[in-house]
């Protein structure tokens, strides 16, 4: 099989790599720009597929010129990289699968870049409450992805919940695609969020795009009179074979659920995002060092500390769009040889302070586990509960990750604790009075799930499901 | 314009559009839910952009496609229970 040796790969193709792909390609390099949709555009810049044109897209859409300016780029499409093989003095070789999602003959390809940049973004988190698992719960994420790509509205009387401004923009494409929206809710109180939306305003001014898109969204929650409601959660959903029902309560500022004040709500559809995890899967891959919230770290020049490999976007922390792109542009550059402007990498800097006001008015707090039951599950796929997890701490006397999770199987499932990694890590590392190896959820030797069949004709030997 | 399709999803015949994933088609026929786990909890689409897993289904005979990742092509055969 040939390598490919460009001068710069980007995975990714959503906002930042996009920028980062356009950027190092305008300062001259031989870029490969790949992706594992079937679309560029990435989760921000979701919509309807060649087959399906619309001529009212922007209307869904922030940025879309943006968008518009950048598509126009050779992207490598529905292309899975599973695996990173690492090197001591460059940058590591990817295997990469070409072909239908989840397919069996897909074309394998192999990349030795000269520069890597990895944006290959961030998936959300959604915390437990009993009755997540019903038909009808979905991530904020998906009923935003079903709107944006499919036209489909998940419901008629839908809730919004969780935690962060994600919820709204995901309210204003259900109302957009013809859902009815009856509440959207935020599990921080009024003093959190004015602490950390309004305290710097100077902030505010630099980052004015993202303000704007804010105030559309706002305007359509009073348009269709959708109420907004602070310092609550969905603590239930009720259902048998699909969720009929959601209880919510008001929450103390730890997010504690208050005794006393739940309320049951009729709905068709519950739609739940309680923050962001960067899909570092690949990162941790190269080698790549992760900061304390899980995040790539970088210098300004969007470098990690792997020679040759860069990252920009949401593995890098949590940001917005705006963001992303400028740290795709200086990572774009110096991953082709070639310096940032100074008003580049001020966009860069000044975008930054974003993630930190997001995190500080909208970040987990510690009370929220006041929801969960014994019988409560929390990993999907091995549906293990959080009675189980509390079991098996207190069974075994281990604080290690490792060894509880192979005695639970939480986190061990298809998704390989992509959904539940984090809660289980928080869960336990209460539970046994400290982890010993916390953070290891994210160290996947295989990044992506493929088929034995796919790869027998690989010189590599390969698990399919590696148990950790 | 969009282009209609068929797919067949336990041998009964769905229309769809191109370009639609397979998650798609389901949904807009007004399916929630296409599986079950091993405990018999019903399941369908959860996180809608590849990651959780929920939403699998057999495809043309192959087993653990992502429902909401793949394209739903004309005349595929969709099955929502593994063959044992």
């Amino acid at each position: 099989m040939s390598v490919e040796t460009p001068e710069v790969l980007v995975v990714g193709a959503g906002p930042a790599g996009l920028a980062a792909a356009d950027a190092a390609r305008r300062a001259g390099a031989q870029v490969v720009l790949l992706d594992a949709a079937g679309d560029a555009g990435g989760q921000y810049w979701r919509h309807l597929p060649a087959e399906r044109p619309a001529a009212r897209e922007r209307i869904l859409h922030h940025g879309w010129g943006k968008f518009t300016a950048l598509r126009g780029q050779d992207v490598l499409t529905d292309a899975q990289v599973w695996l990173a093989e690492r090197h001591d003095d460059r940058p590591p070789t990817l295997h990469v699968l070409v072909g239908p999602a989840d397919g069996r003959d897909r074309v394998r390809k192999t990349f030795a870049p000269k520069a890597l940049v990895l944006a290959t973004g961030a998936y959300e988190r959604t915390l437990p409450f009993p009755g997540w698992d019903l038909p009808g719960v979905f991530t904020a994420g998906a009923a935003q992805a079903l709107a944006k790509s499919e036209r489909i509205a998940v419901g008629r009387r839908v809730l919004v919940a969780g935690a962060g401004p994600f919820l709204l923009p995901v309210a204003s494409s259900l109302v957009r695609t013809g859902a009815g929206v009856v509440g959207v809710l935020e599990a921080n109180g009024w003093p959190r969020l004015a602490r950390g939306w309004s305290r710097r305003p100077a902030e505010l001014l630099a980052t004015r795009h993202k303000g704007g898109e804010l105030a559309g969204y706002v305007r359509d929650l009073v348009r269709h009179r959708i109420p907004y409601r602070a310092a609550t959660a969905v603590v239930a959903a009720h259902g048998t074979d699909r969720v009929e029902a959601v209880t919510v309560a008001r929450l103390d500022p730890r997010w504690a659920p208050i005794a006393g004040t739940d309320e049951q709500i009729e709905v068709d559809a519950v739609c739940v995002s309680h923050g962001f995890v960067p899909r570092v899967e690949l990162a941790v891959s190269a080698g790549c060092g992760l900061d304390a919230y899980g995040a790539v770290v970088t210098d300004d020049d969007g470098r990690t500390t792997v020679a040759g490999v860069f990252a920009a976007g949401e593995i890098t922390g949590v940001g917005g769009a705006d963001l992303a792109l400028a740290e795709g542009v200086v990572a774009g550059l110096a991953a082709a040889g070639s310096a940032a402007s100074a008003a580049q990498r001020r966009a860069r800097s000044d975008n930054q302070a974003f993630a930190a006001r997001l995190e500080a008015a909208h970040g987990i707090r510690p009370g929220w586990t006041g929801w969960l039951g014994d019988d409560t599950l929390v990993c999907r796929c091995e549906e293990v509960t959080a009675g189980d997890l509390r079991a098996g701490a207190a069974a075994t006397e281990s604080r290690g990750l490792r060894s509880l999770k192979l005695s639970t199987r939480a986190g061990l499932g298809v998704c390989q604790g992509r959904v539940c990694g984090r809660t289980v890590e928080e869960l336990l590392h209460r539970h046994t009075g400290g982890l010993l190896d916390r953070g290891r959820t994210e160290s996947r030797p295989l990044a992506a799930f493929v088929r034995l069949g796919e790869l027998a004709a690989t010189e590599q030997v390969a698990e399919e499901k590696e148990p950790l | 314009m969009t282009l209609p399709i068929t797919v067949v999803v336990d041998g009964v015949a769905m229309p769809g559009v191109a370009g639609q994933t397979v998650a798609g088609v389901l949904m807009g026929a007004g399916r929630l839910s296409w599986r079950t786990t091993r405990n018999g909890r019903p399941r369908g689409v959860f996180c809608g952009i590849g990651v959780c897993h929920d939403c699998l289904v057999v495809v043309n005979g192959l087993a653990d496609v992502r429902a909401c990742q793949r394209r739903a092509i004309d005349g595929d055969e969709i099955s929502t229970e593994e063959q044992a």
